[in-house]
């Protein structure tokens, strides 16, 4: 895996979204206590913890599913209030899922195409007999479709539909659809779960390669501490709705707090 | 500019560069190369793509190329290093393609003996090996990429965008036709490295004369025209993807198809339909399991009715493509076989134009040879060497044995000597660069070229190749011993996939045995044995009974043959892991090396010809990115019943 090459420019740190002390919890259970957290535009942020320590949560209210009870979301700067679903999307957050959720009887390309939907202008009119506009969004759209294509290297499946391709793949074609969104936060939910070892080097370079080519900010969530050293730049740790280290790779690793949480204090 | 005359007289055009040049005139507009991307294909006409290759060649000539300097292509099939190769050639540099999946060390030898100097590679992993390797190649001064994924963060020094040049003098008329006229027929037109299945590769230096007048004849022998259509899916660096796409491409004007990938590969197929297909015979057997593996899941009625009209096309399909006398009514069942099952198989494997299609580089099943033939595709096997620029005999129309490679190729001489094959004519290269040795030992002086092949022409003029002389060895008992034959004859049946014969030397003939994964796993799902993996799958007492009754039906047809008939296979054992190029048991080319084989695996070949019916192996294996690991099995040895020969004094 090359990492070496990675060349951020260092000068300006510039924050997409700032979470302050937010503490979530469901009814008596406290999923998330005071915690704070930024997302730095042009990251990989990776967020990992044991079981149940909050980090789909913490995910759920980055994309802004979740409202916390206490604290405050700001992105670029503006506080976040409550937010629909397609909004979150028009903000230019887009997300994949730790079950995979596509449409499967659909063709790999149309679910990519799916994800443009938020960015189609619509005229019933002119789309149903392909004129003008229309046709010229069509292309456009199929352009930037068949560009995600490329770049993921799923051509041979483009008009497979989803249901009859193995996991891997379908996984690929998942993360094609959030890149359709063209979005500027990419939020990742165990993106290699069930991988085997070449399936995660494959989905290891394109998370690299998206970060690196299209600048975008990527926080995900991972439980192979190896893939999570390897391509993160900044590693946030959850306990127990806790967040007990956020550092480089080679800070957290060594963070005595982390490996109790891991190998259990002793 | 000066007018060229529209003539396709080759004694004016020479060389590629001026054919080129030509083409450009009399074909503009007319497709030359179509590659498909973004899901659309997308053509360069032959002006464009002469354009191009000008402004090319300026750039490479403004990063200080010369004449008779050597330039490394290395990637699959992509229009751009099909650009790079005319623009080395214009500038008079030699084309040097390399095998896009050979490991950094082996292409570190091509350059380091080409003494390369510039790079034009396909995408990032090729750009990675050249990194890896450049501090010991002080001659590679510059490395160009086509596609700049994954690049970005590169350092200019590094390697460079082919875009940067191509960008460049967009509205320039650029003229290099000084150049262009300074290519002569004599001149090296590419050096292409055998695979060579024994030491180190050669570089084969093919002059322009060699290609284009073995090539314009080949065109003249099929008719070639512009409107036939090739698909380039074969490596850059093999001497057939130069002359069956580039050079007949140029000679006839046809267009060059570039699959989108390696993956979609059947359907781009499917959508070019083209009219021209070489297959090496592993490809042609591949497409053939995969058929019948997939019929094994059909309805039954459509088995049926595919099994009827199959035994049909077996009984009259070869004798309708090859003109012959045959029943009306024998006529009409093909025909309404042909609507319900040939037409839509051809489709479906994207053979259905198909006029003219090769196979070669190694023997191919009787069975299949003629199932392809049966369905009305012209298939002809053609043998061949990177020496001879390819074409050394080749079967005709109307006159196809698939026992032969076929009779002599026009303009070609051939000798048996010792029963080997030595052949003389126009397409005999030049020599093996910076191997005076090896060039002496290969060609003797009165133009003879040594194949290195056994091989015997029958009564009809076909020559028939038996295998490498160097590998035809003795049994203890004194008869003939041909490794190849038998494994070839092995193959054939569809679930073996690789087989290495021993018996030089020996008191009988014992072999090694790779199962096709695809056709026995099918098969293990039809008949319910569950299997973890390929090692587990071999190891099957189930499977090593599948096999042995091919070996069964192998060792028959070898009792019938009074010199073969001691070559029966008595012991077999099936390896635990596929024979792999990247472990350097096969040639890149996929062919078997025999003595790293028997190196390697020298405890079994003992085990074989010992009473143990077992073995205990362990072996290291290389993976896809380099790193290395082992695996190991406990392998069973099976005996076979020898058919003894029954009227042997008689």
């Amino acid at each position: 895996m090359r990492v070496e090459s990675k060349n951020k420019s260092s000068t300006k740190i510039e924050v997409l979204m700032d979470i302050k002390d937010i503490s979530l919890s469901f009814g008596g259970l406290k999923a998330l206590q005071d915690v704070s957290l930024q997302i730095q535009k042009g990251e990989i942020l990776a967020i990992i913890g044991p079981n149940g320590a909050g980090k789909s949560s913490m995910l759920n209210v980055i994309s802004g599913i979740y409202v916390p009870q206490k604290g405050e979301v700001e992105w670029k700067g503006k506080l976040r209030k409550k937010i629909a679903p397609h909004d979150i999307a028009r903000m230019g957050i887009a997300r994949t899922f730790q079950n995979i959720a596509l449409f499967r009887g659909m063709t790999a390309l149309e679910n990519i195409l799916t994800g443009r939907n938020i960015l189609m202008k619509r005229n019933l009119f002119l789309e149903a007999l392909y004129l003008g506009m229309g046709r010229k969004q069509e292309e456009e759209h199929r352009q930037k479709a068949e560009e995600i294509i490329d770049f993921l290297e799923i051509q041979s499946i483009r008009k497979t539909p989803v249901a009859r391709l193995p996991y891997g793949l379908q996984k690929r074609v998942e993360l094609g659809r959030a890149l359709a969104l063209e979005p500027e936060l990419l939020l990742l939910d165990e993106p290699m779960a069930g991988m085997n070892v070449e399936e995660k080097e494959d989905m290891c370079r394109f998370i690299l390669d998206v970060n690196e080519q299209f600048g975008t900010t990527i926080v995900l969530i991972e439980h192979d501490m190896g893939v999570v050293m390897d391509i993160s730049d900044r590693v946030a740790v959850l306990d127990y709705g806790i967040k007990i280290a956020d550092g480089t790779p080679d800070e957290v690793r060594s963070e005595q707090k982390v490996i109790d949480a891991y190998l259990g204090a002793g | 500019m000066k007018k060229y005359t529209m003539s396709r007289d080759f004694n004016n055009l020479d060389t590629f560069p001026k054919i080129l040049r030509n083409n450009a005139l009399i074909y503009k507009g007319m497709p030359s190369v179509r590659e498909k991307e973004y899901g659309i294909w997308q053509t360069l006409t032959w002006d464009v793509f002469y354009k191009r290759a000008l402004i090319l060649a300026k750039g490479l000539k403004d990063t200080g190329l010369k004449r008779g300097e050597k330039i490394a292509i290395i990637g699959d099939n992509r229009p751009n290093l099909y650009l790079s190769i005319a623009a080395a050639q214009i500038l008079g540099a030699v084309p040097v393609p390399c095998y896009q999946d050979s490991v950094a060390d082996e292409i570190e030898y091509i350059l380091e003996h080409a003494e390369v100097k510039i790079a034009i590679v396909e995408n990032q992993e090729q750009v990675d090996k050249l990194l890896e390797i450049k501090e010991k190649l002080p001659l590679l001064k510059s490395i160009f990429f086509d596609d700049p994924r994954g690049l970005e963060n590169y350092q200019k020094t590094d390697a460079l965008a082919l875009d940067n040049i191509l960008n460049l003098n967009h509205e320039a008329d650029i003229s290099l036709d000084e150049e262009i006229d300074a290519t002569a027929k004599d001149d090296i037109s590419i050096m292409l490295y055998t695979s060579g299945t024994t030491g180190r590769p050669k570089g084969v230096l093919l002059s322009y004369y060699n290609i284009i007048s073995v090539t314009s004849v080949a065109c003249e022998l099929e008719n070639t025209s512009p409107n036939d259509e090739v698909v380039a899916y074969l490596p850059m660096a093999w001497v057939g993807d130069n002359i069956f796409c580039v050079a007949q491409s140029y000679i006839s004007g046809f267009c060059i198809n570039c699959p989108e990938s390696r993956d979609t590969l059947t359907i781009d197929m499917r959508e070019i339909g083209p009219t021209y297909y070489f297959a090496p015979p592993r490809v042609w057997e591949g497409m053939l399991t995969q058929l019948m593996v997939r019929m094994q899941d059909a309805a039954k009625i459509k088995l049926w009715v595919f099994n009827y009209f199959m035994n049909i096309a077996k009984k009259w399909g070869n004798n309708i493509l090859d003109k012959k006398k045959v029943p009306l009514l024998s006529r009409l069942l093909y025909g309404l076989g042909y609507l319900f099952v040939y037409g839509p198989l051809k489709n479906n494997l994207g053979l259905t134009r198909v006029r003219i299609a090769y196979t070669a580089g190694e023997a191919m099943g009787p069975d299949t040879f003629l199932f392809y033939r049966s369905l009305g595709i012209n298939l002809k096997v053609l043998y061949g060497q990177t020496e001879a620029s390819v074409f050394v005999s080749l079967h005709r129309d109307g006159d196809v044995d698939p026992k032969t490679v076929g009779p002599v190729f026009p303009g070609v001489d051939i000798k048996i000597e010792d029963g080997e094959v030595f052949y003389k004519g126009p397409g005999v290269f030049k020599g093996y660069y910076k191997n005076e040795e090896a060039t002496k030992e290969t060609i003797d002086k009165k133009g003879w070229v040594k194949t290195g092949d056994a091989g015997v022409l029958d009564s009809n003029g076909h020559l028939k190749i038996i295998d490498r002389a160097k590998d035809v060895g003795k049994l203890n008992s004194g008869k003939m011993f041909a490794p190849k034959y038998l494994e070839n004859k092995l193959k054939f049946c569809g679930i073996i996939k690789e087989a290495v014969a021993f018996g030089d030397n020996k008191d009988f003939v014992s072999c090694f045995i790779n199962i096709d994964l695809e056709a026995v796993a099918s098969w293990a799902e039809r008949n319910n044995i569950a299997y973890s993996g390929y090692i587990d799958l071999a190891g099957q007492s189930s499977v090593y009974d599948l096999i042995s009754k091919e070996i069964d039906k192998v060792n028959e047809d070898l009792a019938e043959d009074m010199e073969l008939s001691d070559s029966q296979i008595k012991r077999f054992l099936i390896l635990h892991k596929e024979l792999d190029a990247d472990d350097g048991e096969l040639t890149r080319t996929n062919k078997v090396r025999r003595n790293l084989i028997s190196e390697r695996y020298g405890k079994l070949v003992d085990a074989l010809y010992s009473k143990e019916d077992h073995c205990y192996i362990e072996t290291e294996v290389t993976f896809e990115d380099g790193r290395k690991g082992s695996i190991s099995a406990d392998l069973k040895i099976q005996d076979m019943n020898v058919i003894s020969v029954k009227d042997r004094v008689a």
